[in-house]
């Protein structure tokens, strides 16, 4: 392999190792409170790589990323509440199935139609989406309407209670971990080569012979699928579920996540959960009115002159188009 | 039966007819020229052929099959696969990444999420890119290619998907008389598999590698049939040749 072809595939294996080491040792230095908010990231970091898949590998604008989130919340919710079922494997392919469930009804809306849809037909669909089922939960009393389903019980793994603090820390960046090896080899795969070619002409890939609805539709239920993994461990981490983790509000914090650490990465949107709410909370003690205000301008000045996210710092532009499907060494390597 | 049959095509755009009741045919393992004047409807017809324009009337076969309305995806499985005027390789890919996104295109999703077939396709796309004379940069992104390589790359894709009929808008534009003469080189040897619809205003090059042509103005077919005859057509001449 070539020295400028190593070198380009290098900085985000290093940015992956280097927050896998230190995600591992935290909890031996984090004070109890840390841990929470660590384990927080975690979980919000898959609904942020949900939305990374989807926009930054398939150019597909989604801001339903909280409604699949939400739904698998609340469906988790019930069925610890009502069916008095806390097993976390039931828990999580409960809601990581509900999540699929609702993205493909949401895909078959906007996405699956007879027309090729635009960006901004499937931004607003899924806004409204998002939207209109927030508006319905709160209204809606066998699931608490606006209070929500509070005081969840923990989850279980046989007879073993899943408390919040470090167990729940480890739990979540072992299932974090793995979405997150998933989707590398996925969009590493000759599968995420067809995302890089619909992400930059879809029209090309259509006169290649690509059926691109699929494309997008398949990706879009994956998406769903990690968001409703994120909503299920969500609503026991922090106890509660409500109609905000429903609606545009959390959809498009996902956006900034993203956009913020860097799309189309994978690990950028990983950072981009945990800088902003690292930013969030010390803004937030030093200024405790004005603070968003402060988070705002940040957010738009990395969005207006930064448009690759932080990680595009130390990601260089041939990183982040990828490479693909190439086994062993060309002959140019060879002779290189 | 022709491979393609193009019949009373017409195509308008609000006021303007771009097409008037163009008839069109390319036969199996046939070089098949489409020339005339700036805005004749050359690009336009095979815009309509390949889909990316619906015709307003008229019909389309492709091996008999009708395509008038057939989306591009539904006419690339049925054969066809096209060459843009404005180059449309996917930049930000590598050179090899574009060619391997070509000859992967008939494989289900399953397939290429497992990447099945990422080994036994790299031979195929490093021969592609050897005879295209790309073999030297795989790595390279498409989009820091020189034109002239970057329209070969695009023809390597379009004949990666192994059509039966390859339309090609100008593939010699903005080239070099060297790169237009290794273009024709490179072309001569795929007419033992698949025919090809070439729209070019270099009519020395279009000579060398048609065996027939048609010659549009003002939207009409002017003449059409074997090169040699068609030059001779007194109408081609005032319509077309003689302002070359």
């Amino acid at each position: 392999m070539s020295n400028t072809s190593a070198q380009a595939r290098l900085a985000i294996p290093i940015v992956e190792s280097v927050l896998l080491v230190a995600a591992v040792l935290l909890p031996l230095v984090l004070d109890e409170f840390w841990i929470l908010f660590t384990t927080r990231v975690f979980i919000l970091g898959l609904i942020a790589l949900s939305f990374d898949l989807v926009w930054g590998y398939a150019g597909i604008m989604s801001f339903g990323q909280a409604l699949f989130f939400g739904m698998a919340g609340y469906s988790a919710a019930l069925i610890a509440t009502k069916l008095e079922i806390t097993s976390v494997f039931v828990i999580v392919p409960a809601a990581a199935l509900v999540g699929l469930f609702v993205s493909f009804l949401m895909a078959a809306l906007v996405i699956l139609g007879k027309r090729q849809p635009s960006m901004v037909f499937i931004a607003l669909g899924t806004l409204t989406g998002s939207y209109v089922v927030e508006r319905l939960a709160r209204g809606w009393s066998y699931v608490g309407g606006q209070n929500g389903i509070p005081s969840l019980p923990r989850l279980t793994a046989g007879t073993f209670e899943i408390s919040e603090g470090p167990v729940f820390y480890y739990m979540a960046l072992a299932i974090l971990a793995l979405v997150y090896i998933a989707l590398r080899m996925l969009t590493r795969s000759q599968f995420g080569l067809v995302l890089a070619g619909l992400r930059q002409q879809e029209s090309r890939i259509a006169f290649l012979g690509y059926r691109t609805q699929n494309y997008k539709g398949i990706t879009f239920c994956l998406s769903g699928l990690i968001a409703g993994i994120a909503g299920g461990l969500y609503g026991f981490h922090e106890g509660y579920i409500g109609p905000g983790q429903l609606g545009p509000v959390l959809s498009t914090q996902v956006v900034l996540y993203t956009l913020f650490g860097g799309a189309g990465t994978l690990i950028g949107s990983i950072l981009g959960v945990g800088l902003i709410d690292l930013f969030s909370f010390y803004l937030s003690q030093l200024w405790d009115t004005g603070w968003p205000i402060v988070l705002g301008l940040l957010l738009l000045v990395v969005v207006m002159f930064r448009p690759t996210g932080l990680i595009g710092f130390v990601v260089s532009d041939r990183e982040r188009a990828g490479f693909f499907g190439r086994p062993g060494k060309t002959g140019s390597e060879r002779r290189s | 039966m022709s491979l393609l049959e193009c019949r009373s095509v017409c195509k308008t755009f609000g006021a303007l007819t771009a097409l008037d009741n163009a008839h069109l045919e390319v036969n199996h393992h046939e070089f098949h020229g489409l020339i005339g004047p700036n805005g004749s409807g050359k690009t336009t017809l095979l815009k309509c052929v390949a889909g990316a324009e619906i015709a307003t009337s008229g019909t389309i076969t492709l091996s008999g099959a009708d395509i008038t309305e057939q989306p591009p995806t539904e006419r690339a499985h049925a054969g066809l696969s096209m060459k843009f005027q404005i180059t449309a390789v996917l930049q930000q890919l590598s050179v090899y990444d574009n060619v391997l996104l070509a000859l992967q295109s008939r494989e289900s999703w399953m397939r290429l999420m497992l990447s099945r077939s990422r080994h036994t396709l790299h031979a195929r796309v490093m021969q592609t890119l050897e005879r295209f004379k790309l073999a030297d940069r795989p790595d390279e992104l498409a989009g820091y290619l020189s034109h002239g390589q970057q329209q070969w790359l695009e023809i390597a894709m379009a004949l990666a998907c192994e059509p039966t009929l390859l339309l090609l808008d100008e593939p010699t534009a903005g080239m070099s008389p060297q790169e237009r003469r290794a273009t024709g080189e490179l072309l001569a040897p795929i007419k033992q598999h698949c025919s090809l619809l070439i729209v070019e205003h270099d009519l020395n090059f279009i000579k060398e590698i048609c065996d027939t042509l048609t010659v549009l103005d003002q939207g009409q077919v002017v003449a059409s049939g074997r090169t040699r005859a068609v030059q001779e057509d007194a109408r081609v001449k005032e319509a077309y040749l003689s302002h070359v």
